[in-house]
Order: structure tokens, then C-alpha cells, then sequence
């Protein structure tokens, strides 16, 4: 169960070898002695890596062998996640960002950015809210990104995919009202993490930590859409309202 | 029996989860149990715990039974259906010159609450909690049969379930001794109090004196005014003082006043407030004032003059911290008032009593010492406190009251509780299967 002050005693993250997620399971494990962590990512050094590390932390952890693309699989992984404890809050982290300018030209990056972050994200939505509507609790938290607020010229495919991530994830919130379950929209701008290893700072760029306080904030007060940094809601606002000519125009 | 689904929450308005209510009466209870799903299900009372333990997620949750009263006026014996509020049961008892033997802070709670809760009024140190009173219960358990438990009569089951949070099943009936009063009224003895070495000396001389005794804390109060605070005592008045005052003394507590409207702004309790409350409520007290006769609601429920208090802080709720320490590491207590004082977390109504020796339920709060509670709104870096007065609390030997918990872990839980593994063993009996199941039980792991 989450505790009154919103701290979960089972996660699980979905892209568990994600650099936010596992700061968000850091930051819980801290505060929650003995956290049990399911960790379902794809198999390699990265998980081994993400599993020593939330251990150290004390936490209990788990993982399950799962791919984003492979949607066939996805309702039995939530099965499996929740089969000896209820998923407290699930965490939706994975996402790819490849090169934006062979994004929109090649086929096969545009159907993989597509695939992972679009597909892959309703097709674990579904059974999530599934989840958590038959245990009469839980939160899922959706990594959204800035970029879905207005695509730019400059990473329209990537911030296509999160425009359709994020609107299912803000719809299914509103459908989930009322039956005890939480939807926790986050939207970051820049996170310097590897997604965005050798790429220069955007402005108001964020470390993985930042991001993950502002998550564990935003399921402890079951917030709707958290933004971070907190400014970045009013810069995408301006951005969002700016007029097509004048937008067109910048560099962005 | 109907059911419809809906979010729930303890008093504190925290951690709200989804349920079917079932309601039933006292012929079907059986199956209304015998009928819960994979999630389970569990008793409710009125609500007044603060934390999780009358919700169960995605499972059922009972409503209370309708009130029932049969009191023998000649020996005080009531049998009384589970779901009966102590408030219609002084209501019914007080005029016939009995009254409940112990009262907590609120006479909202149901009879089913109080001994699920084993709850403690202001006179532990004297009559221990409600359990002590109770001759025998009747109780549905998970193979839906209902049997009569007591002292005598499978103790072991009994003291599970006396201060059990509804784990071993529902209990539908309860014969209690009540108290013989005079009348209606409580001669008060208050008096200002200013630091913590003076509160507990007086505190520790009313073990003997007094019936009733408890005190309130000014918990932003730091320093030399640390401990500063408001002690009463108190003794039920005779008749002849009841006269003599004018009183007849056959009055019984008032109906609240409805003035909390159903949503409330967050923010309204905070530090500003709650400094200013903590003043005026500090000064206006008398220095030391003996022998004002007060009524049994002004004495023993001043909260219940207005009813849903609780909305006032908001949306985001609030919990309340309680803790007992036991006498021999008293010298904590200072600690965590220093403690929460240091670190600006504002509490209206903290409130200090004596409890005395453990009693046999084997889930019961009570120790003999110090029991501090302090509510607190649910605030940002509120967990972090707790979780360090968690284990000066482990440390000194205490434990968390559950009817007040709404957040510790099951660690805590298990070194504060060590009958815990009894009490998982009854359940092993009585409920293998895990029927009986609340949100309090998910995360402590019960
Ligand atoms: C203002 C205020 C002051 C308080 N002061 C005190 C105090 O001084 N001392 C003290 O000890 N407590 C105090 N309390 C706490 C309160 O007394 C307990 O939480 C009590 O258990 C509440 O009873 P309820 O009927 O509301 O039960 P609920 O809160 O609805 O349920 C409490 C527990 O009882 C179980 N339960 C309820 N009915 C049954 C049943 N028929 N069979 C089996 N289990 C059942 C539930 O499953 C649950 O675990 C206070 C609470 C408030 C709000
Ligand atoms: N970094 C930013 O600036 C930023 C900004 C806004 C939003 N976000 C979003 O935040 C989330 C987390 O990103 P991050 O910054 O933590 O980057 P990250 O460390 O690169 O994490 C993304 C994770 O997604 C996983 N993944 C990719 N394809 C997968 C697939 N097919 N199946 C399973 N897992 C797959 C990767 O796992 P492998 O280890 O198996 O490759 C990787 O660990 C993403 O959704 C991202 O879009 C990031």
C-alpha cells in the first residue's frame, strides 16, 4: 500500500534501467525501509547495474525480462508484476530518442520512435489501469516530456510520440477518477541522462535527481501533471500560444 | 444485503482507496463474509481512525450494524449490538446513572471500534482500556460461523481480538460493564502548566489522585516553555455536588453544531494559525481552577461540539502521530517534542497522558508510560521526521497507536508489537485464508 504521506512499499518501473526512473526508485527506497522494486526492462549490464544499485539502497528487487515493442506480452508482465503484492505505483520510463533528423527520413527509426514510445506506452497503459482499478489503489506515473506540448521542427517525430503518450495518459487519468487509482503525468524538459548523453544543455536542463523528486512530490500529493523544472510549464505555455509565423521562425 | 463501490478514508483524509460497501444486518453478516471476494473483507465503524485499517482496497468493507442497547439498570451490564455508537450508548445509559467505563477522545466510535482499537480514555492508569471492561463478544469468523468469545472462553481468540483492527473477524455483539455515576458532571481541576518537568511531576502525582487526567501541548512552544501546557483532572461529581450547584445533573451530551462546510480550501491550517490557536487556547485557560463542574461532553469529547472538524485541513488531510513511551525512557520525550518544535511541524492539539500497565490484547497499544499524540497536516518533508521519531520511539522501547496510524512500515510495526507473531498465529487458526483484510493490513503485513 502507499502510506498516508505517499510513499509506495512496491514500485514498478516499467524501463527499470531508465536514469529517471531509477533515481525516482532511489529516492523511495531511502524513505521506504525494505522497498520491493520489480525491475522490468530488457536483459544486460544495465539492469545488473540498476539491481546492485536499489539493493545497496536496501530495497528488494525483482525483474521481469520485458520489451516494449512486444505489446502481445505486455498484460501478462503486469500480471506477473502484481502476482505476490499490489503494484503500488508503476512507473511508465521507457522511451527512445535516436537522431532527430534521420527520425523523420528513415523509416525504420520513425516506426521504432512510433513503437516504443507510442505503442509500447498505451499498450502497458491498458493493463495498468487494469491493475490498479481491480486493487481499488495504485498510481501510474507516465514519463511525458515537454516536447509533446508543441511539436517543434527540431524533434517532431520524438515529440509526436509523447503528444500521444501524453494525451492517453491525461485521458486515462480522467477515466480512472473516482475508482481509488491515480494518474501522474510528468512533463520534463531537458534531463541530462543518457537519452541525452553527448548532446548540449537545452535551456533550464535538470538532472535525473531533480526529475525524481518532483515525482516522488507529485504521488505523494496526487498531482495531475507535474512539470519539471516547475518554470517549464510557463515557457511551454508562451511557447505553446506562440503565433505559426512567429514560430515557424525560431530556432527551436 | 446492498453494496455500492466507494472511496474511502480514515479521519485524516489521507491515502483514499476504493471499496464495495456492504451493508448488512445482524442475521446476514455470515454471508456477507462467507460471500467476499479474492480482496476480502472488513468491518468499518464510524470512521474515526485515522488511518487505514476500516478501508480494504478493491475488497468489501461492512458497514456498521444497526445500534441495538440492552442494559440490566440493576447491575450495569449492557449487551449491545457492535455497531452502536458510544454516543447513544451514554445517551441511553448516563440518565439511568451509568456510564461507558472508558471514553476516548470522541464518543463518535462504535462499540466494534473501541474494542477492535482496545481504546484508552483519559483514566488508563486506573482502568486500563476498553477491552478490560468487555465480559464477552460475539464474532463472526471467516468460515462464517459466529461464536461467543471471552476471558473464560477461547481467551486466546478473545485477546486478538481485543485491539485486533478487525483482523480475526466481525464482532456483532458486546456485553460490557459499564461504571456507576451520580450524575452527569465532572468536577474539573485545571491549571496552567510552563515547562515539561513541572507537567510530568504533576502528571506523574495524578496517577494517584485522579480518575481522569490528560494534558495539552504547546508543541511550538521551544526552550525553557518547552512542555508548556494545560493539565486537567478530573473526578465524576456526586449528587449531592450536582445540586448543589443548581445542575440536576441528568444531562446528556448535545448533538453537534454542522459549521464545516463539505470542501474546504487547503492552507487553512498551517503555522500562522496554528501559533495563533496554540496562544489564545494557552491563555485563556485558568492558572488553577478546582471544582468547575463541566458536562461529560465539554470534559470528555470538546471536539465533538463541532462535527467534521477533520475537513479543516484541506484536502490533503493530516495524520496524527501518537506514541507511547515507556516510563523507563521518559527522558525521550523532550527529544521528540525538540524534535518536531526544530523542524517548524505545526501541530494543533497535542495531547499528553499517562497510560498504565500492558494489558493482555495482544495487538493493544497501552504501556505503562508517557503517550504523546500531535496531529499534523500532510506536508511535504513530513515523512522524513516521522520516520527518525519512528526509531527514537523503537529505540526507547515504545510503539505507534494503529488506530491512529496511518503510515509507519511493517518493520516499525513488527519491533514495536512483539505479541505480533502470537497474533499472526490466532489468525493462522481462526483465518488461514486471509479473509479479514484492511489497507492497515497490506502494509504492515499482518
Ligand atoms: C477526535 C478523536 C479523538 C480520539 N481519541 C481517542 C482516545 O482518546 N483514545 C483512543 O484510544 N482512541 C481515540 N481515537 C481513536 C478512536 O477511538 C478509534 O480509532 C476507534 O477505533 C474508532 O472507532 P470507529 O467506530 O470509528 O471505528 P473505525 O475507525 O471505523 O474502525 C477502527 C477499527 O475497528 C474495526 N472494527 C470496527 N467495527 C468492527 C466490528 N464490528 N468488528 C470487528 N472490527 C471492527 C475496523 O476494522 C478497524 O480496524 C480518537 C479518534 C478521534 C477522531
Ligand atoms: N532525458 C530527457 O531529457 C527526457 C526529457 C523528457 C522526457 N524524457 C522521458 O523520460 C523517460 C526516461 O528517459 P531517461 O531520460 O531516463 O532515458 P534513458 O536512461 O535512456 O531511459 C530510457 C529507457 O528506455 C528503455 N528502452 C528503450 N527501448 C526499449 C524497448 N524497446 N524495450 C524496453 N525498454 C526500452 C531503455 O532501456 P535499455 O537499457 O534496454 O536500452 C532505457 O533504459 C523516457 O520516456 C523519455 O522519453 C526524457
Amino acid at each position: 500500500m502507499i502510506n498516508a504521506l505517499g510513499r509506495p512499499q512496491h514500485v514498478l518501473l516499467l524501463g527499470g534501467t531508465s536514469d529517471i526512473a531509477r533515481a525516482a526508485a532511489r529516492a523511495w527506497a531511502r524513505e521506504s525501509e525494505g522497498l520491493r522494486v520489480t525491475l522490468a526492462a530488457r536483459p544486460g549490464g544495465g539492469r545488473d547495474a540498476a539491481v546492485a544499485e536499489l539493493e545497496a539502497l536496501g530495497a528488494r528487487v525483482a525483474v521481469l525480462d520485458f520489451d516494449a515493442e512486444d505489446t502481445a506480452g505486455h498484460p501478462e508482465l503486469v500480471r506477473r508484476a502484481a502476482a505476490e503484492r499490489d503494484v503500488d505505483v508503476a512507473v511508465v520510463a521507457f522511451g527512445v530518442l535516436g537522431d532527430e533528423e534521420q527520425a523523420w527520413q528513415d523509416h525504420d527509426s520513425a516506426v521504432e520512435h512510433a513503437r516504443v514510445n507510442y505503442v509500447g506506452a498505451v499498450s502497458v497503459g491498458v493493463p495498468l489501469a487494469e491493475l490498479v482499478r481491480r486493487q481499488g489503489h495504485g498510481v501510474i506515473v507516465a514519463l511525458s516530456s515537454v516536447a509533446g506540448e508543441r511539436a517543434r521542427r527540431s524533434n517532431f517525430v520524438y515529440g509526436s510520440t509523447k503528444a500521444g503518450m501524453d494525451a492517453f495518459y491525461v485521458g486515462l487519468g480522467l477515466a480512472l477518477r473516482g475508482t481509488g487509482a491515480h494518474v501522474v503525468v510528468v512533463r520534463p524538459g531537458h534531463v541530462r541522462t543518457k537519452m541525452t548523453a553527448g548532446r548540449a544543455d537545452a535551456p533550464l536542463a535538470t538532472d535525473p535527481e531533480v526529475v525524481a523528486a518532483a515525482i516522488v512530490d507529485g504521488v505523494a500529493r496526487r498531482r495531475d501533471i507535474v512539470w519539471v523544472p516547475g518554470a517549464m510549464r510557463g515557457v511551454m505555455s508562451a511557447i505553446r500560444h506562440l503565433p505559426r509565423p512567429v514560430f515557424r521562425r525560431l530556432p527551436l | 444485503m446492498s453494496d455500492d463501490d466507494r472511496l474511502l478514508t480514515g479521519w485524516g483524509g489521507t491515502a483514499p482507496s476504493r471499496a464495495r460497501a456492504v451493508t448488512a444486518c445482524v442475521h446476514d453478516v455470515a454471508d456477507a463474509v462467507t460471500a467476499a471476494g479474492p480482496r476480502g473483507i472488513i468491518a468499518r465503524g464510524l470512521g474515526r481512525s485515522y488511518g487505514d485499517p476500516a478501508q480494504n482496497a478493491g475488497g468489501d468493507v461492512l458497514a456498521p450494524l444497526p445500534s441495538r442497547i440492552d442494559l440490566d439498570e440493576g447491575t450495569g451490564i449492557v449487551r449491545a449490538s457492535a455497531g452502536t455508537s458510544l454516543h447513544e450508548l451514554i445517551r441511553a445509559a448516563l440518565p439511568r446513572g451509568w456510564f461507558v467505563p472508558v471514553t476516548p477522545g470522541t464518543r463518535y466510535v462504535t462499540l466494534g471500534g473501541a474494542i477492535a482499537a482496545d481504546v484508552h480514555g483519559k483514566n488508563h492508569h486506573r482502568d486500563g482500556g476498553f477491552g478490560a471492561h468487555v465480559r464477552e463478544l460475539r464474532l463472526v469468523t471467516a468460515d462464517g460461523s459466529e461464536r461467543t468469545v471471552s476471558p473464560e472462553q477461547d481467551a486466546e481468540l478473545f485477546w486478538a481480538t481485543v485491539g485486533g483492527m478487525g483482523l480475526t473477524g466481525v464482532i456483532t455483539e458486546a456485553t460490557v460493564a459499564m461504571m456507576p455515576v451520580e450524575s452527569s458532571l465532572v468536577r474539573v481541576h485545571t491549571r496552567r502548566i510552563d515547562d515539561l518537568a513541572t507537567l510530568m511531576t504533576a502528571m506523574r502525582e495524578a496517577d494517584r489522585a485522579a480518575t481522569y487526567s490528560v494534558a495539552w501541548i504547546d508543541t511550538l512552544a521551544r526552550g525553557r516553555h518547552l512542555g508548556r501546557s494545560v493539565l486537567t483532572t478530573g473526578e465524576h461529581a456526586t449528587a449531592t455536588e450536582a445540586r448543589a450547584a443548581g445542575r440536576s445533573g441528568a444531562g446528556v451530551p448535545r448533538e453537534p453544531l454542522r459549521v464545516v462546510p463539505p470542501r474546504v480550501p487547503g492552507g487553512l491550517v498551517n503555522r500562522a494559525s496554528i501559533r495563533a490557536f496554540n496562544e489564545l487556547w494557552f491563555r485563556r485557560a485558568p492558572r488553577d481552577r478546582r471544582g468547575e463542574l463541566q458536562g461529560i461532553g465539554q470534559f470528555f469529547h470538546p471536539l465533538d461540539g463541532i462535527a467534521d472538524w477533520n475537513r479543516l485541513y484541506g484536502s490533503a488531510g493530516f495524520v496524527q502521530y501518537q506514541l507511547v513511551l515507556p516510563d523507563r525512557s521518559e527522558d525521550v520525550l523532550p527529544v521528540v517534542l525538540e524534535r518536531v518544535a526544530e523542524r517548524g511541524h505545526p501541530s494543533f492539539l497535542s495531547v499528553l497522558k499517562r497510560l498504565g500497565d500492558e494489558g493482555p490484547g495482544l495487538l493493544s497499544f497501552p504501556l505503562r508510560g508517557w503517550t504523546l499524540a500531535m496531529d499534523l497536516p500532510a506536508g511535504r518533508d513530513l515523512e522524513p521526521l516521522l520516520r527518525e521519531l519512528d526509531e527514537l520511539v523503537l529505540s526507547a522501547g515504545g510503539r505507534h497507536y494503529l488506530a491512529k496510524d496511518a503510515r509507519m512500515s511493517a518493520h516499525t510495526f513488527d519491533a514495536g508489537y512483539p505479541r505480533a507473531a502470537a497474533f499472526r498465529r490466532v489468525r493462522d487458526r481462526v483465518d488461514p485464508d486471509r479473509v479479514f483484510c484492511s489497507d492497515l493490513a497490506r502494509r504492515l503485513e499482518l
